[in-house]
């Protein structure tokens, strides 16, 4: 068994592609795997805690039938599967520093499930096998 | 259907992956060691998911039953 650490490049904001996000978050988790994750651009967007539960609409390959098929299917709203995850494992979630000063965010801004904000070097200090980027 | 002192029942039907499996550990984690945990689920990767945490995490699978549309798994916490 592999246990090395999961690192997430989360970049795409919308809410399909942050709940598979999740779901393999919580997977990771469950398994005994450390989660270590780095929002940039829409998906740091998506963290915001004002809007966090706002609809974030689904990828363009969804088309109107995907986009009906992923209402239709429910289930808990991704940032809950992250505070899951985060329950039961080790997972960091760090907001990307370029991408907080491009929107003008101090770490206030995100949601708690957040861990805080850091430069792409320090996320590379816990990377320690290949970076899924999402 | 046998029901060896069920602890805890979780009915998780309905619930879509990874749900029932994270309610699963939530009541692990909160149990005693020898609880008797009873998860529903009608969640295609329950099947395969449950039955591998158990493993991994060393509990202990009691007993899995298929019912009408959803499955039955009873596990005890062993540590």
């Amino acid at each position: 068994m592999d246990d090395s650490t999961l690192s997430l490049v989360l970049f795409s904001g919308t809410d399909d592609k942050l709940n598979a996000a999740s779901v393999l978050t919580a997977g990771a988790a469950a398994m005994g795997r450390k989660v270590n994750i780095f929002l940039q651009y829409w998906a740091l967007d998506a963290f915001r805690s004002d809007t966090i539960h706002k609809d974030h609409g689904v990828a363009p390959e969804a088309g109107t039938e995907g986009a009906e098929a992923y209402q239709r299917h429910g289930g808990q709203h991704w940032s809950e599967i992250f505070r899951q995850a985060k329950d039961i494992g080790e997972v960091s979630i760090h907001a990307c520093s370029l991408s907080m000063e491009m929107f003008g965010l101090t770490v206030e801004d995100l949601d708690p499930i957040v861990n805080g904000q850091e430069g792409v070097a320090s996320f590379f200090m816990d990377v320690d096998g290949p970076v899924t980027f999402i | 259907m046998t029901t060896a002192n069920v602890t805890r029942s979780i009915d998780a039907r309905g619930m879509p992956c990874p749900g029932p499996l994270m309610s699963l550990i939530g009541a692990i984690r909160e149990g005693e060691v020898g609880d008797v945990i009873e998860v529903l689920s009608s969640d295609e990767g329950s099947r395969t998911d449950i039955p591998a945490w158990i493993t991994k995490a060393r509990h202990e699978m009691v007993e899995v039953d298929e019912e009408d549309g959803f499955a039955r798994f009873v596990i005890r916490k062993a540590r």
